[in-house]
């Protein structure tokens, strides 16, 4: 879509809020995610619509407009939820670790990976094998083409928008057990989506497995390995990447 | 800007030399509270402005019979910013004293400032060296430096909890540093072994990597976490399934009452070591307590202690001085010489103009339906130096990632 969005990690934040919201009242991890997700689609929905919309081609103007949604986001979750970290609660079948060949694993970090990976699949056979798929992937390639053919592109990319933001909104909620809701969740979360975007090649998804990957494992053992280092590790590829190969592993545009 | 701060200058300076005639005017004083609103710091920011509005409102806003008026700035927890809005407090709101700022790194940005300005300063933020090699004549401290409180429990560690082996773990910070140098120094001098030591980016994510590393053949864990770290860290420790396999201990700022709140069962029981709770048991701080927990419905932590234990100090101050503020030299000598009862306990200060008072070690246990700190054992009279004599203290560098040397790591 070509649109450099840099509110996600604060989509993400207000996904976890509004989780921890829905949770007070229906105490169940699946359903405030879902709730959450839809919230936050409507609202990535109307900043598309409104916003950005206005701004198609103008990266530095989205760059700045998204950056400046995603401080208003803190600011205002900091008004409504509080400066106190907020846990959500683990379901309850997944509290206990499980014991695989003597190592501990928590059981919801393995159920987090599990989910991570269905959606990914999901996501995948959507945009690659589905008619509408097909549609998205035209109207990104060639916009007016797409137009020409008869695709309602505009229709098409708001919906698409509205997608990654549910996907944030409810990303949000599934990694609040691990990670809880407070304030600069949005800061730490938006670097290594960056990152993976980045390093995988913006506008693949396979790009973005793999970038997951690797940022997921350069990180944790060159946290392991040397622990001072923990941000140069982390990243060092990403720079690597962006001076020798600018669109990225698999991707299809510059960075 | 630079002549209304010279004109500022020579207001005070004047002010100086003729403080009876200012003082005679009967103006009120003008207070300044450098905290933080927004941003993730703001929790134990508003915290700070509510006791000391509560700290006012209690003297109807009149200490040593005058006046008092607050301004209150908002740092965001930036320290350029901090720098800035120090700078309008001073020269647009003309305040005489600060209290604040907040966070470490505020401090040092400003320190400059505070000098130059000559700025009458109470501070919260821990920075070691600002009342040790560095000292500011302007600034004093009536909470703790970074290690003040983690070299007493690092004596419970050894002595009482019979550790012997122990990992530290804090923020890769300045004040994560300091804590668990100040730490380790003295586990280390009473037979205990620090074997393996971690500093995590403060806004690490996720705590998964350093969990899955730490060794588990030992006695405990210090946390030297600030903010929300302790308590996202504590959560994943449990979750790892490691809380029964090695205890963890805490700093000042790992389990404050602002994260208990929100914590569950898990919290139980984990010890840690502070210069204040609200579990006190002292008239002074049973009056803030009720006070507080009336108008806000929870408990004052370590960052609404700070500001109740500064304006105290203050009162006790202007009482000395028979509220003649504008007499800098004379306020500041008298600082350093009262002593004050106060939410934690008796308080005086060292030629530094750093605090020496109770450290507290305290337990997490359940008392009507909510954790509290609750208080088994008590150091009293700690000053930044622990046992130490300040000048063999002070000839050693300042506590860092590096100094006092490790040298009992493995692998």
């Amino acid at each position: 879509m070509r649109i450099a969005n840099l509110t996600h990690g604060a989509l993400y934040m207000l996904g976890a809020y509004i989780g921890v919201s829905v949770m007070r009242t229906l105490p169940n991890l699946w359903l405030a995610a879902l709730l959450s997700g839809l919230t936050v689609a409507v609202f990535g929905g109307l900043v598309e619509r409104l916003i950005l919309r206005r701004l198609g081609g103008n990266v530095l103007g989205q760059v700045l407009v998204t950056l400046g949604i995603a401080f208003i986001l803190a600011d205002f979750c900091l008004v409504v939820w509080g400066g106190d970290p907020i846990p959500v609660p683990t379901p309850a079948f997944l509290q206990q670790p499980v014991r695989i060949a003597g190592l501990a694993f928590p059981a919801y970090r393995l159920a987090v990976v599990v989910i991570a990976v269905i959606v990914g699949i999901v996501l995948f056979v959507f945009i690659e094998k589905t008619r509408l798929g097909a549609m998205i992937r035209a109207g990104v390639d060639d916009r007016d083409m797409a137009r020409a053919v008869g695709i309602p592109v505009s229709l098409l990319f708001t919906t698409v928008f509205c997608l990654g933001a549910a996907l944030a909104g409810a990303g949000g909620v599934i990694g609040g057990p691990i990670m809880s809701a407070y304030p600069g969740l949005d800061a730490d979360m938006l670097p290594l989506a960056l990152i993976v975007v980045i390093l995988g090649g913006v506008g693949s998804l396979i790009g973005a497995f793999v970038g997951s990957f690797i940022t997921g494992f350069v990180y944790t053992f060159g946290v392991a390995l040397l622990p001072d280092l923990a941000y140069v590790i982390l990243f060092l590829p990403m720079i690597l990447v962006i001076a020798f190969r600018p669109r990225g592993l698999f991707g299809k545009f510059a960075a | 800007m630079s002549l209304n701060r010279r004109r500022f200058i020579q207001g005070a300076a004047a002010a100086a030399v003729l403080p009876r005639i200012s003082f005679a005017q009967g103006n009120p004083i003008r207070l300044g509270l450098m905290t933080v609103k927004t941003g993730p710091l703001a929790s134990g920011g508003i915290d700070m402005e509510r006791a000391l509005v509560q700290y006012l409102k209690e003297k109807n806003n009149t200490l040593a019979g005058r006046k008092v008026e607050l301004f209150v700035g908002d740092s965001g927890g930036v320290p350029a910013q901090s720098r800035t809005k120090t700078q309008e407090l001073v020269e647009r709101d003309r305040i005489q004293l600060m209290i604040g700022p907040l966070d470490t790194a505020s401090a040092l940005a400003t320190d400059d400032y505070i000098r130059s300005a000559q700025l009458l300063t109470l501070s919260v933020a821990a920075a070691e060296d600002m009342t040790q090699r560095k000292p500011n004549p302007w600034f004093t401290r009536g909470t703790s430096t970074s290690s003040q409180c983690a070299m007493p429990l690092a004596e419970y560690c050894a002595k009482t909890l019979k550790m012997k082996r122990m990992i530290v773990i804090a923020d890769d910070i300045a004040y994560g540093h300091e804590m668990c140098a100040g730490f380790m120094r003295v586990f280390e001098e009473n037979g205990g072994k620090v074997v393996q030591r971690m500093f995590s980016p403060l806004t690490v994510p996720d705590y998964g990597t350093y969990l899955a590393q730490l060794k588990s053949d030992v006695d405990g864990i210090f946390l030297g976490f600030a903010g929300s770290n302790g308590f996202r860290f504590l959560r994943q420790y449990n979750e790892f399934g490691l809380m029964k396999k090695v205890t963890p201990v805490g700093g000042m700022t790992a389990l404050d009452e602002a994260v208990l709140r929100n914590m569950g069962d898990e919290a139980l029981g984990i010890v840690t070591s502070c210069w204040y709770s609200a579990e006190i048991q002292n008239p002074i701080n049973e009056k803030f307590v009720e006070g507080f927990r009336k108008e806000w419905k929870y408990d004052p932590g370590f960052y609404a202690a700070a500001t109740y234990t500064e304006a105290a100090v203050l009162d006790a101050t202007l009482q000395r001085v028979k509220g003649n503020i504008e007499d800098k030299q004379g306020f500041m000598k008298a600082v350093r010489s009262i002593k004050v009862d106060t939410c934690r306990g008796p308080v005086r200060f060292d030629e530094y103009g750093n605090v020496v008072g109770n450290i507290y070690i305290r337990k997490v246990e359940r008392k009507d339906g909510r954790l509290v700190n609750r208080v088994i054992h008590t150091y009293p009279n700690v000053s930044q130096f622990w046992t130490y004599k300040p000048e063999e203290f002070l000839k050693n560098p300042v506590y860092s990632r590096d100094f006092p040397p490790y040298k009992n790591l493995e692998g």
